[in-house]
């Protein structure tokens, strides 16, 4: 993984994006553009649709309205990468689950070896290369997941909930990580409804609630100044009915 | 069955009785076999349908685990028709031969491993779905990842269709005929040796029955176990 330049998979452009499920609306008209640079936390309140955002974004699910385009195209990009919120280790090493994911985005076999040890070292799990993937601690769980999905080298990280449930030492680890990802030029989209892990990572930020933008902004502004009554409501911590 | 009865058969079992080890190595060869062959059939069967969406795929299920439950000697009957001289595949002369009784165990075999490993795969394929999808794994590396991290429980679907290959007797006694020093196996021989009232053969090859399925139970739990300490 090389620091990189600006990519043509970016700003992510969003235009009335809406998703329904049978007869439930879960986003409304969101229009966004996310822009390249430091990372776009979004946030919101449980239900708010921050899970479903990210997954239209990562092309698993496909928006019912509207339309999205990642810099120059209008299909999902080959160097995006997704991790879930609860990711699942394939029944094998942590290595092997590098390895996995090096042969699925096609990296020649000879550079496994290397790229899998780049990989480990980056996300500080050297000495568990060979550990079954299942049996590592959530957080180490979680950082292995972040490194396999920076196999296929993106250009854009989607991070949904990464520090959730994870205890303070854990969610640090995480978060070093995330940098570490971030200033190598890798655009990072992540969800959160942590507000202090938003303040601490996030360039800029986007609020959901009940499907829709409330407010944008970059991170400073946007919790020194919030935008909107319900906005202020949410970040000092009472109930967004 | 008398005490000396069964002091003969320990005795034939203890001094590997050449006739019965004979019976012995071809009742394991011809299911050992067949489960080769059934698991190279059902199970990318049973991982193709799990991953696949089709009209009918639920009658397909419904059918696939009914087949669990086909009768030993109707399958039989209908491979027997099937490499009758008359038959179909009548040309293939291996009626009353080991390979015919393989083929028959098979048959019995591979819906029970092709359901069950459908089954498998698709619980699976639940918890998988996601970081697939997003690794951009194609449909032939979603079954061969399936298959490969649902092997520790295949090894008990691959023991389920092991169980039912040896134990069954009505349909390789239709195709193999029991002839001795040729197709007569384990099961076969005990329903032969029981009518003719040789019971000392008879129990013999039933306790060495028994032991080989608890040894080759014992030996893939124990694989299992490790594998799992491993793999995680």
């Amino acid at each position: 993984m090389t620091m990189r330049g600006p990519t043509s998979d970016l700003p992510i452009v969003l235009e009335n994006v809406g998703f329904s499920a049978g007869a439930s609306h879960i986003l409304h008209d969101v229009s966004l553009a996310i822009p390249s640079g430091g990372p776009t936390v979004v946030i919101g309140p449980n239900g708010s649709g921050k899970t479903t955002l990210l997954r239209i974004l990562s092309g698993l699910l496909v928006a019912t309205r509207g339309c999205i385009a990642w810099g120059t195209r209008d299909a999902v990009p080959e160097r995006l990468a997704i991790v879930f919120q609860r990711p699942t280790m394939l029944r094998r090493s942590a290595a092997a689950n590098l390895r996995y994911a090096l042969r699925a985005a096609h990296i020649p076999r000879a550079a496994h070896a290397k790229r899998t040890a780049e990989l480990l070292a980056l996300v500080g799990l050297e000495a568990f290369g060979e550990r079954p993937a299942r049996r590592l601690s959530g957080g180490e769980q979680q950082r292995l997941a972040l490194a396999r999905a920076l196999a296929r080298d993106p250009t854009v990280l989607l991070l949904d909930e990464p520090t959730a449930s994870l205890d303070p030492a854990a969610t640090k680890s995480v978060e070093e990580v995330i940098r570490a990802v971030a200033a190598r030029g890798i655009k990072v989209v992540m969800t959160t409804h942590d507000l202090g892990a938003a303040r601490r990572l996030a360039a800029d930020v986007v609020m959901l609630h009940r499907g829709r933008v409330l407010a944008t902004g970059p991170s400073p502004v946007f919790f020194s100044t919030p935008p909107n009554a319900d906005v202020a409501t949410f970040l000092a911590g009472d109930l967004l009915l | 069955m008398g005490n000396s009865d069964g002091a003969s058969a320990i005795s034939l079992v203890l001094s590997a009785d050449p006739a019965l080890m004979e019976i012995v190595r071809l009742s394991l060869a011809v299911s050992l076999s067949a489960v080769f062959f059934a698991a190279l059939i059902g199970i990318p069967f049973g991982a193709l349908i799990a991953l696949t969406r089709f009209r009918g795929r639920d009658g397909v299920i419904v059918l696939l685990n009914a087949l669990m439950g086909l009768p030993p000697v109707v399958v039989g009957l209908v491979v027997f028709l099937a490499l009758s001289r008359s038959g179909p595949l009548g040309s293939w002369g291996i009626l009353f031969t080991p390979q015919a009784m393989v083929i028959a165990q098979a048959v019995l075999v591979t819906p029970i491993i092709a359901a069950l490993t459908r089954q498998t795969v698709e619980d699976l394929w639940a918890e998988y779905r996601d970081e697939l999808t997003a690794m951009r794994v194609g449909p032939a590396g979603r079954v061969a990842t399936l298959i490969w991290d649902a092997r520790f429980s295949l090894v008990t679907t691959l023991l389920a269709g092991f169980g039912r290959a040896a134990a069954e007797v009505g349909a390789i006694i239709i195709v193999g005929g029991n002839i001795e020093g040729f197709t007569r196996t384990m099961t076969t021989a005990i329903a032969l040796e029981t009518s003719k009232g040789d019971l000392p053969l008879a129990v013999g090859l039933g306790i060495v029955l028994i032991a080989i399925v608890v040894v080759i139970n014992a030996v893939a739990w124990m694989a299992r176990v490790a594998g799992e300490r491993i793999a995680g």
